[in-house]
């Protein structure tokens, strides 16, 4: 049978092997893992391990093997099952409280999806907002997560997903395309959509296990309309996209919120939840994408705006963030941006979407002053 | 240690469920993978926790090349060659041209017992070059070693290279921590390796912690290189310019000698056995783990209908002087043995210095536009 962790520390040790010829060389690095792990914490939790056998050096091997940017943050660790947010808190709740600004270990999140909630956001102008565009991630509690599970729980979890996402009606209707077996044409049309996904070339992911035995258990469900969109066994079991052409938010959430809400039901109706506490709200394999795992944007025109000087301190005020429309670390072009909530862990659903809708409608304010020679000094927020 | 080896929920799982999709898979281990084998395999692991999935998981995540057949698995230490033996035996079958479980393998490296070498035209071949690998017993192996094995090995390999003496002599530089000089030096001698792109090795898991207990160790002479914790724990060369086979040769079996002598001081001896001869990570390179080689001019021969022939049955084979899968530049191949396993390294050296011996001679003929029908050899 397998052998246990205790055998494997026993052989170890046998070899005389200490914490400290263990601990990895971290003088190079630059990440959130590398500026918490400590010798002595490391110490404390190398004898331990989850229920599935996920270990502090499955935890931080992405955060060693890729010391990070000097002008990037990475996060440089990774969770392996839902467990290992308990099992190695003493690295993971100081990652967290530093990459969530400040989250402490007794905070609770909120979780609102209710889209009734959301104030406006049917009106962003379209001359400016191109597309508008919500996605999140979700777990599927019982199994392990894309740095750990075994082959079988991945095609569980694409079984699973497959059966929920058939049961979908109406707008919501739509069919799954396996990468393994997508004919060419798919393929094709697919890519033509922005919507396939590839093999994670990125060391960040591959060094973390995540795109062992690709393509198996890989796939893309899409409705019929093309606005909401769902990738099975990516860098989360589920990631959950709602999108369309030009600036009604309130819609794209609205879906969002509906669509996402059905699914809930369908797992759970077939005894798997979501993974989720009152602690870390949703519970993602990256510990950037914990509490509500949401990154709510748009693609909007900015043109002047992005030539302020004061661009940069009004997102931070507004508690946005800029991508070029290639994704993060990707330049604007054209004066385009994507612009979305910088937030995960400490706001709601509802919270961070209302923060991109009212900042996208007063950086468009901001952009037509700017374009008729205007002052916008009096338009500065505070700090949200 | 500490891959993926102990995700216990996969036993929860049925075999069909967790058996991989092999159906696109070019390679040896999807040859030979059955479910029923896979079946057995599943429940067991070595003793430091190496699994099937582990061994396994190279050959799943690249299924092959229609004309190139990897190997697809690896060895995670000494014990997975026996505990996985059902799957590693039929493969190594299959690689080393029929070895059987049964098969003793036969080591010499006693460099006296090499007959010629030493006089190979050195207007053709141009250099000369033996390499090897080998695994420090008591260590697990590249995919599943955890730092500090990787960094015990790199201090047992230190004192033991630190310790040789006249033309072996030397020096260590540990990737991390060499100077852009040193770098630049070692680049121009064509001694550094880099960081593994190749996905076979980095599905492996042999390049995590890169570059952490990672380096190169030469002679002052430069004819005598190691490299630490590569794809295998030690990488042995011995090389020089021109055709004198006998010279590298000699030096390589002195050379690793020398260090196996004081790796076994330190009760850590290289991993051997009288089946598979040396144990090393890929099963491809069992046995001697040898390959002996030179560059050599052949312009016309390897325009000739018969060359991929003679080759075959002098149990040769070619490269490019880029290495594994490069073209030939200029009618220049590396030319070395094809075999690993089964036969010694006196024997696989003695077949390149009397196949090369004969090679350029059927150029010289070529060149005098005459027939080297009658010199087509045997096959050995």
């Amino acid at each position: 049978m397998q052998c246990s962790l205790h055998e494997l520390h026993n052989v170890l040790t046998e070899l005389g092997l200490s914490a400290e010829e263990e601990y990895p060389d971290l003088s190079q690095h630059n990440n959130h893992m590398a500026k918490v792990l400590t010798l002595d914490m490391y110490r404390r939790l190398r004898d331990r391990a989850t229920p599935s056998g996920f270990t502090i050096d499955g935890v931080i091997q992405t955060g060693v093997d890729n010391p990070g940017h000097p002008f990037i943050m990475t996060v440089g660790c990774v969770a392996g099952d839902e467990e290992t947010y308990e099992v190695f808190k003493e690295l993971l709740d100081p990652v967290i409280s530093d990459r969530h600004g400040g989250y402490k270990p007794t905070d609770k999140h909120k979780t609102d999806l209710n889209s009734n909630n959301l104030k406006g956001g049917d009106d962003l102008d379209p001359n400016y907002v191109l597309s508008s565009r919500v996605r999140t991630g979700r777990s599927i509690r019982g199994f392990c997560l894309p740095p750990h599970c075994s082959r079988g729980e991945r095609r569980a979890v694409e079984t699973l997903s497959i059966e929920a996402l058939a049961s979908l009606t109406g707008d919501l209707k739509g069919k799954y395309y396996a990468l393994k077996n997508m004919t060419d044409a798919e393929q094709q049309q697919l890519i033509d959509d922005h919507f396939l996904f590839d093999k994670p070339v990125s060391p960040l992911l591959l060094a973390s296990g995540m795109a062992r035995d690709w393509p198996d258990a890989r796939g893309i469900w899409h409705n019929d309309n093309k606005t909401f969109l769902v990738w099975v066994n990516e860098e989360d079991h589920l990631r959950v996209i709602s999108m369309q052409k030009g600036g009604n938010m309130k819609e794209v959430f609205n879906r969002f919120c509906t669509g996402l809400t059905k699914i809930e039901t369908l797992f759970k109706e077939r005894g798997h939840a979501f993974m989720w506490n009152e602690h870390l709200g949703y519970v993602l394999t990256c510990p950037s994408n914990l509490g509500t795992g949401l990154r709510a944007g748009v693609h909007v025109k900015l043109p002047n705006m992005s030539k302020n000087a004061k661009f940069e301190e009004i997102l931070k005020r507004l508690r946005l963030q800029k991508r070029g429309t290639g994704g993060v670390d990707t330049a604007a072009v054209g004066g385009v941006f994507d612009i979305s909530n910088a937030d995960r862990l400490g706001f709601s659903e509802v919270e961070l979407v209302q923060m991109v809708v009212d900042g996208i409608k007063l950086l468009i304010e901001m952009e037509k002053r700017l374009e008729k020679g205007q002052s916008i000094d009096d338009l500065m927020p505070a700090q949200k | 240690m500490a891959k993926n080896c102990h995700n216990d929920y996969k036993m929860k799982f049925s075999v069909d469920d967790e058996f991989p999709d092999l159906s696109l898979h070019n390679n040896h281990m999807a040859k030979v993978l059955t479910k029923d084998i896979y079946a057995k395999l599943r429940g067991k692991s070595t003793p430091s926790g190496f699994t099937v999935d582990d061994v396994i998981q190279t050959g799943v995540d690249n299924p092959g090349h229609p004309f190139i057949m990897t190997v697809g698995c690896v060895a995670g230490d000494e014990e997975s060659y026996e505990v996985f033996k059902e799957l590693l035996d039929p493969v190594i079958s299959d690689r080393h041209g029929g070895y059987k479980p049964t098969d003793k393998h036969k080591t010499d490296l006693n460099f006296e017992n090499l007959k010629g070498g030493d006089d190979l035209d050195p207007n053709y071949v141009l250099s000369s070059r033996v390499r090897t690998g080998r695994s420090i017993k008591g260590f697990t192996l590249p995919p599943h070693n955890s730092r500090g094995e990787r960094r015990g090995i790199e201090k047992l390999s230190i004192e033991a290279l630190a310790s040789l003496d006249g033309e072996f002599k030397g020096k260590y530089y540990p990737l991390d921590g060499m100077t852009d000089a040193e770098q630049e030096q070692l680049i121009a001698d064509h001694f550094l390796f880099d960081k593994p792109v190749s996905p076979l090795l980095t599905c492996a898991g042999m390049a995590r912690d890169w570059p952490d207990a990672r380096g190169i160790w030469h002679n002052e002479n430069k004819t005598f290189l190691v490299w630490v914790n590569e794809e295998d724990h030690l990488r042995v060369i011995s090389m020089q310019k021109g055709g004198n086979m006998k010279e590298v040769f000699r030096r390589f079996c002195v050379g690793l000698q020398k260090i196996e002598e004081i790796f076994k001081k330190h009760n850590h001896g290289f991993m051997w056995n009288e089946h598979l001869g040396y144990i090393l990570t890929c099963p491809s390179n069992l046995g001697t783990g040898l390959r002996g080689g030179v560059h050599v001019k052949l312009p016309k021969l390897s325009t000739h209908p018969k060359f991929e022939e003679i080759l075959t049955r002098l149990r040769l084979q070619k490269r490019g002087t880029g290495g594994v899968d490069t073209a030939s530049v200029g009618g220049v191949f590396d030319i070395s043995n094809a075999d690993r396993l089964g036969s010694s390294e006196v024997e696989q050296v003695q077949l390149v210095v009397d196949g090369v011996k004969l090679m350029v001679e059927m150029e010289k003929k070529l060149e005098k536009g005459e027939s080297i029908d009658g010199m087509i050899p045997a096959q050995k």
